[in-house]
């Protein structure tokens, strides 16, 4: 499989990543190397495998449902780029 | 006095137990030796102050006999340990100013058994990259050159900045993390000593996060002592994160030194690849030899998946990188870059403030997530994945207590030298390294000969899981009978 130009831009888009019109061609040929490496993937048989999804078993722990952290606002707030009274700030969303 | 920079981690802990020197004088010591060395690029961020102050305080509690596992020991800080208010930036620009309001439970650990920060290191940015190139402070230099040479070399990568500074003596031991051989791959191309553990052993907590199934933290030190001594802190049970596992820490430093007689080693068929140097070649069968007159039986095993661990480790990585790094936006902390709307905003945010690997990766993280694909990438990736770990399953079930194999296919190349048209070039370097995080196993380099360039060279040993001790006596038969690997200092 291969991505075009168009494909490039979507997946872009989706990544939350602005690129130029002069980016694509590059971008579009690092993708498709990328790709072409792991076609070979395609060559193993992995019929009745169940994926990986812990890679060491174990049992999830668990804890009581109740407030552990907290109150700590300032904390939160202190590295935002724009914050206001301890809200973060960002563009205007609803016209 | 001799030069307290050169002593190993263990010669500076019984130092400062004899009170030979003080942790403020070693300290120092360091921190003149790190200005020496600016032109390795090895820290980013030099933390002096808080260096003597910490110093001061080891002193004070050895004084009193209660100097902890690691007092007065001064260590390096990779860049992608959280340290509270210490700018942490993972050496990405998106990262910024950030200055954490909390510490990782990895140096916490460090600071509570009486370790002394002497700054941050550099590393690839968000700890991707082979060479430590694709750090927003620039490329980090290796200590070592080609005999007879001037060219700056790289010290591998992701950790590159904890090896060149290992190396050359800045640091006593440094952290790391390894998501594809960040820990051993720069050892071995800096002749030293790196353990990636068992994925769970430590937390990681306050690291920032890569691709979390397979990121994990460990250490790098001169010799295999230093780095057992360094793990015992490093390691343990942390419920800020949900997958630490909850076993209790040996002490590393015992295994040191214990007979390997009996011990099955593997040497793994598939590890042969094509077009290997000699000097490689070489290397494995002379540490194979090594191991073998110390009492241990080699055997030959096959890990038939293991050629296809790469191509599943760049479809599994991206994937979780992809989602990791969406919480750079902008909003919370880090680089903002104003935009019309809010969605501009991101995109003009995570355009500037992302390399071109970071990028590279994330997109290819998102194309593979994406509906349509899923299955035919990512899906079939951790099927792979399952079949790689099986085979390591298998070998150990017969009776293989580690296997042997070399940590990298070449030496130290030159800064630039590689993946400038072809990212694949670069990351054929975790070829043999990439394994070992799929299947979540303990792997260490050890420094074990040299490249007809006098460059240094590693050899791997993997291990069962939660066996470093194993890996930490088989790695110092491997030293002793190797001896160690110093760089004639060249730059200050």
């Amino acid at each position: 499989m291969s991505v075009d130009a168009a494909t490039v831009r979507r997946i872009a888009h989706l990544a939350r990543i602005a690129v130029t019109d002069a980016e694509v061609p590059h971008l579009q040929g690092e993708l498709n190397a990328m790709l072409a490496f792991v076609e070979q993937l395609q060559e193993v048989n992995v019929d009745g495998v169940e994926p990986m999804t812990s890679v060491m078993p174990m049992e999830m722990k668990k804890r009581a449902d109740v407030v552990t952290d907290g109150e700590i606002v300032d904390a939160v707030t202190a590295n935002a780029p724009e914050s206001e009274d301890h809200f973060f700030l960002v563009p205007k969303v609803v016209e | 006095m001799t030069d307290l920079t050169s002593l190993t981690l263990a010669e500076a802990r019984d130092g400062l137990a004899t009170k030979s020197f003080t942790s403020v004088e070693l300290t120092d010591a360091h921190l003149k030796a790190m200005e020496a060395a600016r032109v390795l690029n090895a820290y980013v961020l030099e933390t002096p102050d808080q260096a003597r102050v910490m110093a001061q305080a080891a002193d004070a509690k050895l004084a009193k006999g209660e100097g902890g596992w690691l007092g007065g020991v001064p260590l390096g800080i990779k860049d992608l340990f959280a340290t509270k208010g210490v700018r942490t930036t993972a050496c990405s620009k998106i990262l910024g100013n950030f200055v954490p309001p909390y510490e990782s439970t990895v140096t916490a650990q460090l600071w509570r058994d009486g370790a002394v920060m002497l700054g941050k290191l550099n590393n690839d940015e968000f700890a991707m990259g082979s060479a430590n190139e694709t750090s927003f402070f620039g490329p980090v230099v290796n200590p070592w050159r080609r005999e007879g040479s001037d060219v700056n070399l790289v010290p591998g990568g992701s950790s590159g900045g904890s090896a060149s500074a290992v190396a050359a003596g800045l640091c006593l031991g440094a952290t790391a993390t390894d998501t594809g051989g960040s820990i051993r791959q720069p050892a071995a191309f800096a002749g030293i000593v790196g353990m990636k553990p068992t994925y769970g052993r430590c937390s990681r907590w306050g690291t920032v996060a890569f691709a979390s199934s397979l990121d994990q933290a460990g250490p790098i030190a001169r010799t295999v002592r230093d780095t057992a001594i360094l793990m015992r802190s490093m390691a343990g049970y942390d419920p800020k994160d949900s997958t630490s596992v909850d076993r209790a820490v040996p002490d590393y430093e015992a295994a040191i030194g214990k007979s390997v007689k009996g011990m099955k080693i593997g040497i793994p068929k598939e590890y042969r690849i094509d077009g290997m140097p000699a000097e490689i070649e070489k290397l494995w069968s002379e540490g194979a030899a090594q191991l073998k007159a110390a009492g241990a039986e080699l055997v030959d095993v096959s890990l038939p998946h293991t050629k296809y661990a790469l191509p599943a480790y760049y479809i599994v990585a991206p994937a979780e990188a992809s989602s990791n790094l969406a919480r750079y936006d902008g909003v919370r902390y880090g680089l903002r870059v104003p935009g019309r709307s809010i969605s501009d905003m991101y995109e003009n945010t995570r355009a500037e403030g992302f390399g071109a690997e970071v990028r590279r990766r994330v997109m290819i993280g998102t194309y593979v997530l994406s509906a349509g694909y899923y299955d035919a990438y990512y899906l079939r990736a951790q099927k792979v994945r399952t079949l790689i770990k099986r085979d390591f399953e298998e070998c150990f079930a017969g009776g293989i207590h580690a296997i042997l194999t070399p940590a990298t296919p070449s030496a130290a190349f030159g800064i630039g030298e590689k993946g400038g048209a072809d990212p694949i070039e670069m990351y054929l370097n975790d070829i043999f390294t990439v394994t070992v995080n799929m299947a979540g196993l303990p792997g260490i380099a050890v420094p074990a000969g040299k490249d007809v360039q006098g460059l240094p060279l590693g050899l791997q040993l993997i291990g069962r899981p939660f066996d470093e001790e194993t890996l930490f006596s088989l790695g110092e038969t491997i030293e002793q009978a190797s001896g160690r690997f110093t760089p004639p200092k060249w730059w200050a």
